[in-house]
């Protein structure tokens, strides 16, 4: 390797760096982005200039196509951020398997030198978390994109986390047999089989998985992502590979413990726990009333408020509600309430996906509020408004051992002295569980499509004479 | 087999910068942390490039250029969507 290919090596993972630790503050991030773009470009020039390369047409062809399709990516709806976060989870890990496979058949041809058991074991680890996080992360897509063919609901059978298992130990220990004899004529044989049990165990892995998992999902997807980019650096002794993709894998495990801690539950749980399948809500032996209010009531009780906070569900997103959400914030705002979106981590469908949503609809940032800032406000509050969060504000998850949600920490809208909660049907939501939220005594219901129950809202303070 | 410890040290060193920095990062930019963290770890594609440009047998060189495809898409979109996402965050 070349002084220059080092040299562009160490610029690009500093800028790295500074990328990430500019993200720290919404003043400062977009300087990240930027210094992004500045390390890759020199990584690029770096390694193109490189003697040994000597065909430039194909190189060229593939920037194209990269450039073709991912500008039309980048220009997604943000409600459709999930699956682009996940669709480029794939991309990453097809692009890891690909060199990965490239690299055997290279070293196969060129001899039995190349296979040095750390290498092999690399390669082998490069493969596996490739493959796997590409057909997982497409299986991600297909159930955030509400594709037809593939189920939204965790679907689950008996025995289903042995199949899993079993799938990945065929592939492991296949993988073992080969780094121990990668010159034995079997072995070139049988290699494909490990990029095939790689890619089913993928698809396996995401059938039982549901959608209020999905943050959780998404980011550890992020961390095998990493982590098949920091093999492929192994495999390709390159240490911008390594630190470019411990940094990526890094975040991914970060964000998953969050999500995880979000959720009170762990990792082995999430991907082997089948959320959301399992638990009917129980026929509830005392069937308390749901109190439901007008819009105009809603309106004045709004208007007499001094604080409102506002807490947002992916139903909001659904719903497409986030624009009458921000209106509303600014009708009451004018009039001297204090409006805060209080926003629980695991609200949407993947980490930080309700702030962005808010952020598009002109909602400024000091107006967003996470679970543990918000909490010990939660009892000055004289409204608390849920506009489609079901599980993140239900009590039961304090109280009810037996919940499935037992634990987790929620935001305490219950707390608040009023609580209006704005909900499509009387359903349970995601989990299926029943939310003693909606049935306590100072809590009223606004039922109906969370767009038009704030559009009627809004309406209400711009048109009457509230004041 | 020097050279792999090396490879390992830079590895676990990485790491802990990774976790400390990331850490900190507002969690009100965690959607656009991650399609940041999507492009960079996109640095895939220097090995990609290498594998489509070299002197090897066409079959490899279109792994290469397949997988050179899904890294550049990945650097264009994740930086692009990033700055677009960053964008929208106003103080006031």
């Amino acid at each position: 390797m070349s002084h220059i290919t080092q040299l562009a090596a160490i610029i690009a993972t500093v800028s790295f760096i500074l990328a990430l630790h500019w993200m720290n503050d919404p003043k400062t991030a977009r300087r990240g982005v930027y210094a992004g773009v500045v390390g890759m470009t020199i990584a690029i020039l770096a390694t193109w200039i490189q003697p040994e390369i000597v065909h430039h047409g194909w190189i060229v062809i593939a920037i194209a196509a990269g450039f073709l399709v991912g500008v039309p990516l980048s220009r997604v709806p943000l409600t459709a951020v999930p699956q682009r976060t996940a669709l480029s989870h794939a991309f990453g890990g097809l692009a890891a398997g690909l060199v990965g496979v490239a690299e055997y058949y290279l070293w196969l041809r060129e001899g039995p030198e190349h296979f040095t058991t750390f290498r092999m074991t690399a390669l082998v680890a490069e493969i596996i978390l490739g493959f796997l996080t590409f057909t997982g992360s497409l299986m991600a897509t297909g159930k955030l994109q509400e594709v037809k063919w593939i189920p939204q609901r965790p679907v689950t059978y008996p025995g289903q986390n042995l199949v899993n298992l079993g799938v990945l130990a065929g592939a492991v220990v296949l993988g073992g047999l080969i780094v121990a004899h990668p010159t034995a004529a079997w072995a070139a044989t049988w290699f494909p089989g490990i990029v095939v049990l790689a890619l089913l165990f993928g698809v396996l892995l995401i059938i039982p998985i549901g959608g209020a998992d999905m943050p959780t999902v998404i980011s550890i997807l992020n961390a095998y992502a990493g982590l098949s980019a920091v093999a492929m650096g192994f495999v390709l002794d390159n240490r911008l590979l390594v630190t470019a993709g411990a940094l990526d894998g890094s975040s991914g495990l970060i964000l998953s413990i969050i999500m995880c801690r979000a959720m009170n539950r762990s990792f082995a749980n999430v991907l082997f726990g089948a959320f959301g399948a399992a638990p009917k809500a129980q026929a509830a032996g005392e069937q308390k009333e749901w109190k439901q209010e007008s819009v105009e009531g809603a309106a004045q009780i709004l208007e007499q408020a001094r604080m409102v906070v506002i807490i947002p569900g992916y139903g909001m997103a659904v719903a497409q509600a986030q624009h009458k959400a921000q209106e509303l914030y600014e009708q009451l705002t004018r009039r001297g309430v204090m409006v805060k979106f209080a926003i629980h981590p695991v609200a949407g469908r993947m980490p930080g996906h309700m702030n962005v949503l808010l952020a598009e609809a002109n909602v400024p940032y000091s107006a967003l509020a996470e679970m543990d800032e918000i909490n010990p406000e939660m009892p000055q509050a004289d409204v608390a408004l849920v506009v489609g969060a079901n599980d993140v504000v239900n009590p039961a998850a304090r109280t009810a051992k037996g919940s499935p949600i037992y634990g987790m920490p929620i935001i305490d809208a219950d707390k608040a002295r009023t609580v209006l909660a704005i909900k499509r049907s009387k359903n349970p939501g995601f989990a299926g569980i029943d939310n003693e939220l909606y049935t306590k005594d100072n809590t009223w219901m606004l039922f109906g499509d969370a767009k038009s129950v704030l559009g009627d809202l809004v309406k209400q303070f711009s048109t009457s004479g509230l004041h | 087999m020097v050279d792999y410890w090396s490879m390992a040290f830079v590895f676990v060193l990485a790491t802990f910068i990774g976790l400390g920095v990331i850490r900190r990062v507002s969690r009100l930019l965690h959607t656009p942390l991650m399609s940041l963290t999507n492009a960079i770890s996109a640095i895939a594609v220097v090995g990609s490039l290498a594998v489509t440009g070299s002197d090897y047998p066409k079959g490899i060189r279109l792994l290469g250029a397949v997988a050179l495809f899904a890294s550049m898409t990945n650097i264009v979109s994740g930086f692009l969507i990033t700055d677009r996402m960053l964008k929208m965050f106003k103080k006031e």
